[in-house]
């Protein structure tokens, strides 16, 4: 299980010394990495590892990832920013970007040294790949074989659209939707899979079938009421929280093809979905294979010295946390905090001490291997802190949690790394990554069907927190969609605090 | 099981299309910010690229998201000295330990800025604009050219194959070839037929014999020749096409201070990047005077420091020479550019007026004046003017006096018009 580690006996032979890389050197890298992967068990996709530009990799950023976009200028806007800080030198480039599909397509940069794009193999290929594969939500939110398809789907419908029907007014659609981007997912319900030739045969049969049953719910001709029919009939029955499903399915003026696009969108957030929730996670399950898997590979003497310290060097730059007073603190680095953590948990495993034995009596002592892999599968970053951020984790990053109210002149700090605070700080940190926390609650209320169609949002303010001043111009996205007022109610303690409507 | 691919040769700017459209998008700034950069740069790098900077809150995606206020609890990393139930004061501006972390609403209002390329600053600043009256179109030597097709030939390229005519020939000349012998074979058969009902064994070996060797050769005739193969001929036809020359008259006398000299350029120059960019196939005659006038090529007229006194009629005089030696007016579409400060001798501007108005005008699509002066209108401005009025779409002139006014001015000369006619 464990590789053999490197005695005198067997000589020491590297792959490679210098630091150019070949393309058989890197299927040599590759070949051993990929060993090494399958001692500890990593379950992985095929590996499609393509070598780019320093420009494509700037094309594949602005793109937020997909390999292949629709177009809108929205992506254009982030192309030039990226591509302004690269050039001025604010920004280094990611060493890689990696696609949640099957094969898993990992992008290596073609400036990058041997040693970098090992590295790169490692973390990409083998850590995301098989986290990918692995945790629960990707397997429940996102179908890695058919993601691409959709993508080339979703391009051609759009650019389909705006043939017919004008760029213009296509990007108006995508403006709005990208306004409700975080607004369009289902959290609870389990979409399945579908082909791309079935998908397209679907979108023309749901196009007909919306169009025609629309026009029932909407239905202008006054009916007598009869007796069987409640007088407060509501609709929606319960309240909506994806607000993109909902306009996608009931927005009384939306055009078949326009109804397609909202649903394109909401697929593609739908997809993203789960990398918001895992970042922890994700990030620091590739960063410790990445660490553990090179590590490997020098003690077997497959790499040289010199290897290693590049190797350490950018290992080191990729988990520094600054603490909360340096000018170069941005929040806290989820690769920090992510390998710290399932370092901590080998540790446990391996060599746990009293204090893991009272925290953790059920994984102290445990074989690491299984215990990791359980931590990688069944969790997202919000349950993953609560459950294994380590008294030592705590400690080594020094952690405290500070309450900033606004009816307060002062912070306060809540709680330290101590004994008495360490359940506490866990809690606040596992509740900063509930993506619920951070996003404002807003759901559809009500669908005044029989009255003025117009829509009531609801806002449930959490903390006091209001919502910021871009709020109108939502709405006015919504209202775009919906083609009728617009409410918004924002709710403090079962009562409405503020008001708004679009058009006002 | 891994695949390395190599991409580095895959297509350029995959991102070009969203680029188009982010700047589509936010045109009026840009056009704003193009307009800037003219008025500000040195005549030698008009050609360069510009920072581009958009207020931020105008390339905003809205979301909705959390504002600031209410209460939060943030965890940081780094405690040094805080214990459990410590206050501290909160840090101004949002900024280090209180809130800038986990806060979403936006990072200031510091501008968007990106860099746009030459091209797209070239292609916002002659955006719209074209040479007036561009109709005359003649056929002329050998630039431009269209492939026609023009039937069939026996020689040519095998992707030019035209595989249905080779095959008709083919199938016409096996016809052909082997007529006779398939007749002969027809009566040779019969023949057969009667030699053997007679029983006649020589003859109807002597006739096995020819069927056989009639047969041979028929199978011999090859199924597709060298000679049957046909091509698609296509010929170059020559496609009209337009000329076009510009006259650029400059003054450079001695009431010309540095100043207007500068302007005067920067117009030449904005001209000479406009017809250079959009009109490939336009020639550009650059004439400056003083009292006496002269042709010049393009680095003396922008950088050559002779000076004297005013005679303007000398520059209309040498044009309408030039015209009248080299440019067909029936062939060319003519374009005159004046620049001065409109001081003239007093007796010369109707001089001008007479030689524009019998020599220059009949013959030219457009001529635009630029009078640059802060001062009152000159004498040839008024004398101008009756020709303004006269004859509106083939004369017109305009007033600089501001850096800031030569595009402004430059754009609404060589404004598109819609539908003259």
């Amino acid at each position: 299980m464990m590789p053999v580690p490197a005695t005198n006996r067997t000589p020491r032979i590297p792959i490679s010394t210098g630091s150019e890389w070949t393309f058989q050197l890197i299927e040599q890298y590759d070949r051993e990495i990929a060993r090494l992967a399958r001692e500890f068990r990593l379950d992985t996709y095929p590996n499609q590892i393509e070598v780019i530009r320093s420009d494509q990799m700037l094309d594949a950023y602005a793109s937020i990832g997909m390999p292949l976009g629709y177009n809108h200028w929205s992506f254009g806007k982030h192309f030039v920013e990226s591509e302004r800080s690269y050039q001025r030198g604010y920004m280094g480039l990611a060493y890689e970007i990696v696609i949640n599909s099957n094969p898993c397509i990992a992008y290596l940069m073609e400036e990058n040294t041997m040693t970098m794009q090992a590295l790169v193999i490692a973390h990409a290929c083998y850590g995301h790949n098989s986290f990918f594969k692995g945790n629960y939500l990707y397997r429940t939110w996102t179908d890695a074989s058919s993601i691409i398809d959709y993508l080339v789907f979703a391009k051609q419908y759009v650019s389909q659209c705006e043939e017919r029907y004008g760029v213009e007014e296509v990007e108006k659609v995508l403006d709005s939707c990208h306004a409700l981007w975080n607004h369009g997912v289902d959290r609870y319900k389990r979409p399945h899979p579908v082909a791309p030739e079935e998908e397209r045969r679907r979108q023309r049969e749901r196009a007909e079938y919306i169009q025609r049953n629309l026009n029932d719910l909407w239905r202008t001709v006054p009916r007598a009421r009869t007796a069987s029919e409640p007088d407060d009939e509501k609709f929606p029955k319960d309240p909506q929280e994806n607000l993109l499903y909902f306009i996608e399915k009931n927005a009384p003026l939306l055009e078949p093809w326009q109804r397609e696009i909202v649903r394109i969108v909401r697929k593609i957030a739908q997809y993203f979905y789960p990398q918001h929730q895992t970042k922890v996670m994700n990030e620091g399950w590739a960063t410790f294979w990445h660490y553990t898997l090179l590590n490997a590979l020098y003690d077997e003497g497959k790499v040289t010295d010199g290897f290693m310290m590049e190797f350490l060097s950018s290992h080191t730059s990729v988990v520094y946390q600054p603490s909360f007073d340096s000018p170069y603190y941005r929040g806290i680095n989820p690769y920090a905090l992510g390998f710290a953590m399932y370092t901590d948990i080998r540790r446990i495993c391996e060599e746990p001490t009293a204090e893991d034995r009272e925290w953790f009596p059920d994984i102290a002592g445990a074989p690491w291997l299984e215990v990791l892999d359980h931590a990688m599968r069944n969790f997202k970053d919000e349950s993953f802190v609560l459950q294994f951020l380590s008294p030592k984790v705590m400690r080594d990053l020094r952690l405290f949690g500070v309450v900033d109210d606004d009816e307060q002149s002062e912070l306060e700090i809540s709680a330290i790394h101590d004994s008495s605070g360490y359940r506490r700080v866990r809690e606040l940190l596992a509740s900063q990554y509930n993506l619920s926390d951070r996003e404002p609650n807003i759901q559809i209320v009500a669908a005044d069907v029989r009255g003025d169609r117009s829509l009531t949002l609801r806002h449930t303010q959490h903390q006091r927190r209001t919502l910021d001043a871009g709020t109108n111009e939502v709405l006015k996205h919504v209202h775009r969609l919906w083609g009728f007022p617009v409410h918004l109610e924002s709710f403090a303690n079962d009562e409405v605090v503020a008001k708004t409507t679009c058009p006002a | 099981m891994s695949y390395v691919i190599d991409r580095r040769l895959n297509s350029r700017n995959k991102n070009a299309v969203n680029r188009q459209r982010f700047i589509r998008r936010y045109k009026s700034h840009i056009q704003k910010a193009v307009q800037e950069a003219i008025k500000q740069r040195s005549i030698t790098d008009m050609e360069r690229g510009e920072d581009v900077s958009i207020p931020a809150s105008d390339v905003d995606e809205p979301v909705f998201s959390h504002g600031s206020g209410g209460r939060r609890t943030i965890v940081h990393p780094g405690n040094k000295e805080f214990v459990a139930g410590d206050r501290v004061q909160r840090p101004s501006g949002g900024s280090g330990g209180g809130g800038s972390s986990a806060s979403d609403s936006g990072e200031g209002d510091d501008d968007f800025v990106f860099q746009l390329t030459q091209d797209e600053f070239l292609d916002v600043m002659f955006e719209d604009l074209e040479l007036p009256n561009l109709v005359k179109r003649h056929l002329r030597g050998a630039d431009s050219f269209k492939r026609v097709h023009a039937g069939f030939t026996h020689d040519g390229v095998p992707a030019k194959l035209n595989v249905v005519r080779s095959l008709r020939v083919a199938k016409a000349r096996r016809i052909a070839l082997t007529g006779a012998a398939r007749h002969r074979v027809v009566e040779l058969e019969d023949d057969l037929v009667l030699a053997e009902g007679a029983g006649d064994e020589v003859t109807s070996r002597r006739i096995k014999n020819e069927l056989f060797d009639l047969r041979k050769r028929i199978k011999r005739v090859p199924f597709l020749d060298t000679y049957d193969l046909r091509y698609n001929l296509h010929v170059k036809q020559p496609v009209p096409t337009s000329k076009a020359v510009m006259f650029c008259l400059m003054d450079v006398s001695g009431s010309m201070d540095q100043h207007i000299k500068e302007l005067a350029k920067r117009f030449f120059l904005l001209l000479y990047l406009f017809l250079k960019r959009n009109y490939e196939r336009t020639e550009i005659v650059f004439i400056r005077h003083h009292t006496v006038a002269k042709e010049v090529d393009e680095q003396e007229f922008f950088y050559s420091r002779e000076t004297g006194g005013t005679v303007v009629s000398s520059a209309l005089k040498l044009m309408a020479e030039i015209v009248a030696a080299r440019y067909s007016p029936n062939e060319w579409n003519i374009y005159g550019a004046q620049a001065s400060d409109g001081d003239n001798w007093n007796d010369d501007s109707p001089l001008c007026v007479d030689v524009l108005n019998k020599g220059i005008l009949p013959h030219v699509q457009y001529f635009s004046y630029v009078e640059i002066t802060r001062r009152d209108p000159q004498a040839l401005w008024n004398e101008y003017q009756k020709l303004a009025d006269a004859m509106p779409d083939r004369f017109a002139q305009r007033r600089i006096a501001e850096v800031s006014d030569i595009y402004p001015v430059f754009r609404d000369l060589f404004q598109k018009k819609v539908a003259a006619a």
